[in-house]
């Protein structure tokens, strides 16, 4: 089996959901199929990496050059596959809701597809410069997603994320320029992942860390490090909710996917310090969104600042060392998976009341019961509310600090997603089960009470049952072979 | 190659760099947006010479190939792109209040290209001496000049064009260290480029059509803890 054929189902998708057709089902149909296949071949393709069988090797010497899969890179691969079919599932019925004409609704799918599409490339090819153009990609397919209300708003958060993303790539692409120089200096071959690292110890420091640093700085723009995230929050928070679910959920990983390739070359080089920037830069993420979690009037944002914080702990985690990579790896699919399903809720909600100010939602399980329930167990689980998935991955990764003595560290990222739990849970607490404030209810008091019951389209409620299900069995029971893939991506991570 | 002829080569290579060194504080402070566009250009055409006189230097195909890619996406298509997509007035502006004014953003420029001299001359020694040259420190100067015109501009064309700006930037070093990359990144580069031109073109119709600007860079009603009701009202 090639590697190359999961890319397939997303370009013909977008092909044939650009096709016009009178009949409305076409293009979420066309959608949802694409990602369901793709989702079978991540997943078989996953299987196979856990039960230790390396398809790299099987393939022919001319396409090694250009792709490859190991544990981090199937794990990626199937998150995002995992994602984009709920996603897939969830546009549906909320498309639906929008009353879009035909021809929007085409470019919705279309733009999804190639936007699943570029993001499935990352971690599937293995040559840097070419993952730097599918980023590129992901960035240029999705802008149009960002700006699909065609709201002020909306127009001014896709213009940011444009800018300041296109504005980091033109760093990084110089950053994978010179890493090539510094690689080509020792004289090895072709300018692949695994060629760095057997290249490493023999490159040129001063050139590996310039660049490193110039791409860690690049591609950290679009992950959302601070300081560099100013753009996440509006585009996290303008997009259709299915596509921020995409963007927050898996785009972000993958991106900061490609920057922890570089870990593993940057320990082999002598004299670089890739782990303590990772440290000061994952600290600041977390403490700032922390705060800023506390001020925020948007619920969708509020979700956005809290993908900020996880980047920061899974970099954090890269930086604590080898025994905090498994909780890293375990972060980023407890991450993909209840920031998806967050986001699904948040979509529910916005449905169900027609606006993005928490101030504004007070008592939701009473009108909107699944909406309101989901955006209460999103809430519980992102913050990492025991016994949900996040909660296992940030306590792995706490302990592993503690036991490497790592207490200022550990200490200070324990101090912030407290901080960070209490900022989302107060807003959402007041939001699911609040009551009406004093003024609002003096005005149209009987709103609340005789307001209907709102009902989620049918597909909607089954994405948030879907996506439901890894948030809550994660916290559990982690299946034999999503460890032993975990415990590979964990061992890709480090030298 | 005799050493006078590499001698000359390796001096028009300089002066092609250092040209583009111009139009890099050309992109930052010229206030006619069509003017961006013709320095832009300028700036790309430097770029294929400096690749076909290094090819030349250094008989490489890979590099006369970079310098047709260059040649034929940014001084033909990247303008005829922008015509079938983003609305004519982008041409037409002339902007006036930038976020700095121009004497200050030329003297950030300064600054930031003598930064940029200081950082790229000890990146290119730390390589074999074939490697040295004015490419890497200038490269590096156009990469911070673009983003400094993405800092400092408001208006949807120099914006673009600052983004174009940077990737020269890139580009001018990457022909000098990196110049045995495969052809196929190259292609695959510069037709991400032009995608950059579509979308960018795009959205800012949208933009155009519905909020009725193209100063883009003037749109800042999303911040935190502002009330909606409070951002409608800000023009």
């Amino acid at each position: 089996m090639n590697l190359i054929a999961v890319l397939l189902p997303p370009l013909i998708a977008a092909a044939l959901t650009g096709i016009p057709s009178k009949k409305s089902w076409w293009a979420p149909g066309v959608s949802v199929l694409s990602c369901l296949v793709v989702l079978l071949l991540a997943g078989r393709m996953a299987w196979r990496i856990a039960l230790g069988s390396s398809l790299t090797a099987a393939l022919g010497a001319g396409w090694s050059n250009w792709v490859a899969i190991d544990g981090l890179s199937a794990l990626i691969l199937l998150l995002i596959a995992l994602v984009a079919s709920t996603a897939a599932v969830y546009s549906v019925g909320y498309m639906a809701h929008g009353q879009l004409t035909q021809g929007k609704l085409r470019l919705y799918h279309v733009n999804y597809n190639l936007f699943i599409f570029s993001m499935l490339a990352i971690p599937l090819l293995a040559e840097p410069t070419l993952v730097w153009i599918v980023v590129e990609l992901t960035t240029l397919c999705s802008a149009l997603l960002v700006s699909f209300e065609n709201t002020r708003e909306a127009l001014e958060a896709a213009w940011k994320y444009v800018v300041l993303s296109l504005m980091g790539a033109g760093f990084a692409l110089f950053g994978f320029l010179v890493l090539f120089a510094a690689m080509h200096a020792t004289g090895s071959g072709p300018y692949t992942w695994s060629a760095l690292l057997a290249a490493a110890p023999t490159m040129p420091p001063l050139l590996t860390q310039t660049a490193f640093l110039v791409i860690l700085i690049g591609l950290g723009t679009k992950v959302g490090l601070v300081p560099m995230h100013t753009w996440l929050p509006d585009a996290h928070s303008q997009a259709p909710s299915p596509v921020c679910a995409l963007l927050s959920g898996i785009e972000t990983t993958s991106i900061l996917y490609v920057i922890l390739r570089l870990f593993p070359v940057m320990q082999r080089v002598p004299g670089a310090h890739a782990q303590i920037w990772a440290l000061v830069l994952g600290l600041i993420s977390v403490g700032t969104a922390a705060f800023l979690l506390l001020q925020v009037t948007d619920y969708k944002r509020l979700l956005a600042f809290s993908t900020v914080e996880h980047m920061g702990i899974i970099l954090t985690a890269v930086g604590l060392g080898a025994s905090a990579h498994y909780g890293a790896v375990q972060q980023i699919v407890s991450h993909s998976v209840t920031k998806s399903f967050c986001f699904f809720a948040a979509g529910a909600t916005l449905l169900g009341v027609g606006t993005r100010q928490i101030s504004a939602v007070r008592g939701l399980i009473r009108r909107a019961p699944i909406a309101g329930a989901a955006l209460l167990l999103g809430g519980l689980a992102i913050t990492g509310a025991p016994p949900l998935a996040v909660f296992l991955s940030e306590f792995a990764i706490l302990r592993a600090g503690l036991v490497q003595s790592q207490y200022l560290v550990s200490g200070l990222l324990a101090l912030f997603i407290v901080i960070a739990f209490f900022g989302v849970m107060v807003h959402v607490n007041r939001m699911v089960f609040g009551t009406a404030q004093a003024n609002q209810a003096q005005e149209d008091p009987p709103h609340e009470v005789e307001a209907p019951r709102f009902r989620l389209p049918f597909s909607c409620t089954l994405a948030l049952i879907v996506a439901a299900v890894p948030v809550i069995v994660l916290g559990l029971y982690i299946p034999a072979p999503l460890q032993e893939l975990l415990k590979q991506a964990a061992a890709a991570l480090g030298r | 190659m005799s050493a006078t002829t590499r001698q000359l080569v390796e001096n028009l290579n300089a002066l092609a760099t250092g040209l583009f060194l111009l139009t890099a504080f050309g992109i930052v402070g010229t206030r006619q947006a069509r003017g961006c566009l013709q320095l832009f250009i300028a700036q790309s055409l430097l770029l294929a010479a400096s690749a076909g006189l290094l090819g030349l230097q250094f008989h490489s195909q890979h590099l006369y190939g970079v310098m047709l890619v260059n040649l034929i996406t940014k001084p033909v298509i990247v303008p005829w792109l922008l015509r079938r997509t983003a609305p004519v007035e982008i041409y037409t502006r002339r902007e006036i209040d930038q976020v700095l004014n121009i004497p200050t953003a030329l003297s950030i420029a300064l600054a930031l290209a003598i930064g940029a001299y200081f950082l790229g001359v000890p990146l290119t020694q730390a390589l074999p001496p074939e490697y040295h040259g004015p490419n890497v420190p200038i490269g590096i100067a156009g990469l911070f000049l673009g983003a400094l015109t993405l800092t400092v501009r408001r208006e949807a064309l120099p914006l673009l064009l600052g983004l174009l700006a940077m990737e020269n930037g890139a580009f001018l070093a990457g022909i000098s260290i990196a110049r045995d990359l495969t052809m196929l990144v190259e292609l695959a580069i510069a037709t991400d480029g032009l995608i950059i031109v579509f979308i960018v073109g795009v959205l800012v119709r949208a933009v155009e059509q519905h909020v009725g600007t193209t100063a883009v860079g003037a749109l800042a009603s999303l911040k935190e803890a502002a009330p909606h009701a409070e951002r409608e009202v800000t023009p």
